[in-house]
């Protein structure tokens, strides 16, 4: 395996692990301002809150390990992205730092407030949302060099319907993984009402979710007939995890086994996300930028990988151990100890 | 292609950012340490006075580092989006100690959560102290992965330019670059002597307000205690940082005093004004730039006389220095007389002007610590990478920077208040006589 793949197959997994976790915790927050509008707060806000609270830090270092990883390994993405991606990311990033500073304020310092319940979960719409142009832009078709610098064509991205089926995809994606997960969470604090209420909204979200997956391929034949090809030759990839999608609605519909429920989830999305991922190879920004024609030194990149290795054998227990305190603890998920600072 | 708004627009917003992300980010640096020392004197000595003290330091200090994430995040990334030509160049240098950076994030992420949401819930208070040490170790790393970075950018090295190619890379013999070692022990040092002024204020002003607590009293003297040495420590890391400049960076050092002229006997010029290339009514120290550059009084100081004018920085950064210089002295100075008077017994201590000046020790030390960065960024202009790429090679070429810098402002905004508004009413709705009260009630219950 060369360099460069060892390098964007871990930044891809990271990626990956930052769209489910954050996925989780936008949608938490959507639910979150609904129950608080429908004045049924008492049901939801609890077992949420309990989730979020001690690792909603953790998903944001996902993040931001993914971009600087970027950099580090693929410095010409800077160059490229940085340069396109201003207006676009600038939102997302004004977006995602107001709601989680507020989201600290107001679980330490204020008192929960309608208003701001509502441009919580709100917001926790439009970052996805918002992120997922760069999916768009990367696929080619918005970008033109013009002095030989990139720039981009905001009249084309803001009118193409890829554009805004990608959007919608990541909406109804969100929102269906965080209702499956909370589903399996509440379940799990045996409060039976939050999780039957969370069910719902999950049964409710899986159609969305299919029709805007099958929608997107069709676009996509329409706007770059290469990248479409190359998604075909992955068919089966998509297949199985159609097939999981399946499984794990019929679960839920049956309200059976949530635990193996949540792991399907997970494991249909990393194919998605994984076979999106190997369709795309070995383009970073199509036409332009390739993983080996923008990859950094050969040192660089093996020290990089030196470190990784390091930092996950310190990363990984540490990870386990936050896990086992929180998300599989049965008193703590249960709120039996209030043991906050 | 160089877009000079762009250009100018990306320096205005990256000085808001980094101003701005490096109070909450020296908090973030500083007080995992304390309230390390807090917890451990009082298991130690069983005192609940100094474990309260950590608690409430740390519930204080979840707003902070809310703030210093979701800033640090929009750094990160506009790093890239403002200065994209200078990244591409960078990131095949000196990615390597940002890449470590994340790590040292991932670590006190983890152990920062599970020690606020475990207090308690183990037999042995010890075992949850030692929850802390990750995240100070991580907090502490983070600042010197980034100083690192910046370090480089003023002394940059591990590589060759062959016709415009960049070969021959060493990523460690990068980071270890001869502005590395003051440059991390002063910005550490700093961000220590900081936290403690800035609680030792809180502390001040509870006193002034009419508590009388025995809390309060342990919590001053003990900041003021640490506050000494850091700041000590500071001053010393500081004369090397100036030791450093004199062989690395003299036209940085030369600018910030003023020192025109390359000459033997340099005096250290203390404020004053220009005019016309004049210096006038500035205090002069004999001999103080030659000892602070090579301590020897007589030791000859490089000017600005040896560098084309286009690559002076802009010599206002004279004032930064002084403002930084005199209040890292005054912070000595106010925390030893603090000590002086305890040991003997003097009582000004405990009048009201008095209690007023160590409340302004804290706002005083964050704007020492601005003033510090500003003269080392301003300073290392023109130069983005001393010497090998200017400011305005390394910025963006795209539109709409303005417009950014309108919505982070009003960003910035937002959250000092909210994180403002967020400390009061956590601490006003639960003062620490009604918490020792509600424990007592707890335990007799
Ligand atoms: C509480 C804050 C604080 C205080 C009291 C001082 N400093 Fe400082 N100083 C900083 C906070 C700081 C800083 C924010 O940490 C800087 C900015 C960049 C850096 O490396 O450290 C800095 C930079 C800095 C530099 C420039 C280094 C460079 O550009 O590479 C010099 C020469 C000094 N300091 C010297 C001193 C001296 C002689 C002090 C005497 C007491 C002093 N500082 C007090
Ligand atoms: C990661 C590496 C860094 C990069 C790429 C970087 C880049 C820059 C650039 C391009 C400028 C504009 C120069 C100008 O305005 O003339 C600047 C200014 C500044 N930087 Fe850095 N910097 C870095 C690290 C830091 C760090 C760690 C700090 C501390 C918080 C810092 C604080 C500042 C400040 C306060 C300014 C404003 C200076 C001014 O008034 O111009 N920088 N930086
Ligand atoms: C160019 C300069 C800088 C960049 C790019 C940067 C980047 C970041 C990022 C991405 C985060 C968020 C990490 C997370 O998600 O947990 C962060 C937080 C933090 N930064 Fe910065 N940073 C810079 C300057 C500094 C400096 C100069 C210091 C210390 C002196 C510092 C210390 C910290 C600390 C301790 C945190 C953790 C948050 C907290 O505990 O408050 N950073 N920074």
């Amino acid at each position: 395996m060369s360099l460069e793949l060892i390098g964007i197959c871990v930044l891809w997994a990271f990626l990956f692990g930052y769209v489910i976790i954050a996925s989780i915790d936008f949608g938490a927050g959507f639910y979150n301002a609904y129950s608080v509008l429908t004045n049924r707060s008492d049901v939801l806000s609890d077992v949420i809150k309990r989730y979020l609270s001690p690792v909603w830090e953790v998903t944001n270092v996902f993040l931001v390990f993914f971009f600087v990883g970027m950099v580090g390994f693929f410095p010409q993405t800077a160059f490229y992205y940085g340069t396109i991606l201003l207006v676009p990311v600038s939102i997302s990033l004004i977006l995602l730092s107001i709601r989680g500073a507020y989201y600290a304020f107001e679980s330490y310092g204020m008192a929960g407030h309608k208003g701001y319940a509502t441009a919580y979960g709100l917001a926790g719409l439009l970052i996805p949302a918002s992120f997922s142009v760069v999916f768009t832009i990367s696929e080619g078709g918005f970008v033109e060099m013009v002095n030989n610098y990139p720039q981009l064509n905001y009249k084309a991205l803001f009118t193409s319907p890829l554009t805004w089926s990608i959007v919608v995809l990541s909406i109804v994606a969100v929102l269906y993984i965080s209702a499956v997960f909370l589903t399996w969470y509440a379940h799990k604090a045996r409060d039976h009402k939050a999780s039957n209420l969370m069910r719902k909204f999950a049964l409710i979200w899986s159609a969305p979710l299919a029709i805007s997956a099958v929608g997107i391929i069709i676009e996509f034949r329409g706007h770059n007939p290469f990248r479409f090809e190359k998604m075909v030759s992955v068919w089966w990839l998509f297949a199985i995890s159609a097939i999981l999608f399946f499984v794990t609605t019929w679960l839920l519909w049956m309200k059976r086994n949530y635990g193996m429920m949540v792991i399907l989830l997970f494991s249909q999305f990393a194919l998605a996300f994984f076979a999106y991922g190997i369709s795309h190879y070995p383009y970073l920004l199509y036409p332009y930028l390739t993983i080996h024609d923008s990859f950094t030194n050969k040192e660089m990149a093996i020290a990089l990988i030196i470190v990784f290795i390091l930092g996950a054998a310190l990363l990984i227990p540490s990870l386990i151990l936050l896990f086992k305190l929180f998300v599989f603890n049965k008193d703590y998920v249960r709120g039996i100890h209030d043991e906050h600072v | 292609m160089i877009n000079d708004s762009a250009v100018f627009w990306s320096r205005i917003l990256t000085e808001v950012t980094l101003s701005f992300h490096i109070i909450y980010a020296t908090i973030g640096v500083g007080v995992p340490i304390l309230i390390m020392i807090a917890q451990w004197i009082g298991i130690k000595n069983n005192d609940e006075h100094y474990i309260l003290m950590a608690r409430r330091w740390a519930r204080g200090f979840v707003i902070t580092v809310a703030v210093g994430v979701v800033t640090g995040t929009v750094i990160g990334l506009q790093l890239s989006l403002l200065w994209p030509n200078f990244m591409q160049v960078a990131g095949q240098l000196i990615a390597l100690p940002l890449f470590m950076e994340t790590f040292a994030f991932f670590f006190e992420a983890i152990f920062l959560g599970i020690y606020l949401y475990t207090w308690d819930r183990f037999e042995n208070q010890k075992k949850h102290m030692l929850l802390l040490i990750p995240v100070a170790i991580g907090a502490s790393m983070s600042a010197v992965f980034i100083t690192v970075l910046n370090a480089f950018m003023n002394a940059p090295q591990g590589f060759d330019i062959v016709d415009g190619q960049l070969i021959n890379i060493q990523p460690l013999v990068a980071m270890f670059n001869p502005a590395m070692p003051t440059k991390v022990a002063h910005v550490l040092l700093t961000a220590y002597m900081t936290c403690a002024f800035l609680l030792a204020s809180i502390a001040a002003y509870r006193l002034l307000r009419g508590s009388t607590h025995e809390y309060h009293k342990k919590s001053l003297y003990l900041l003021m205690k640490l506050g000494f040495i850091f700041a000590v420590a500071t001053a010393i890391v500081g004369d090397f940082s100036g030791k450093y400049l004199a062989e690395y960076q003299p036209e940085k050092l030369a600018a910030a005093e003023w020192h025109f002229e390359t000459a033997p006997n340099a005096p250290l010029v203390l404020f004053g004004v220009l005019d016309d290339g004049e210096v006038k009514y500035a205090l002069k120290i004999p001999f103080a730039l030659s000892i602070l550059a090579h301590n020897n009084p007589t030791a000859e100081v490089i000017g600005l006389d040896q560098f084309p004018v286009d690559e002076h920085p802009p010599y206002y950064i004279h004032y930064l220095f002084d403002g930084m210089v005199m209040i890292g002295m005054f912070m000595v100075a106010l925390s030893l007389i603090y000590l002086l008077a305890l040991w003997r017994d003097w009582t000004f201590i405990q009048t009201k002007w008095f209690r007023w000046i160590v409340v302004a020790g804290g706002p005083l030390s964050v704007i020492a610590i601005e003033l510090g960065w500003w003269l080392a960024e301003v300073g290392r202009q023109p130069w983005l990478l001393r010497g090998i790429m200017r400011t305005e090679q390394g910025a963006t070429t795209s539109e709409y920077v303005d417009l950014m810098l309108i919505l982070f402002s009003g960003l910035y905004f937002i959250l000092a208040v909210g994180s403002i508004l967020a400390l009061q009413r956590m601490f006003k709705n639960n003062p620490i006589e009604n918490e020792i009260a509600r424990r007592k009630e707890r335990d007799f219950v």
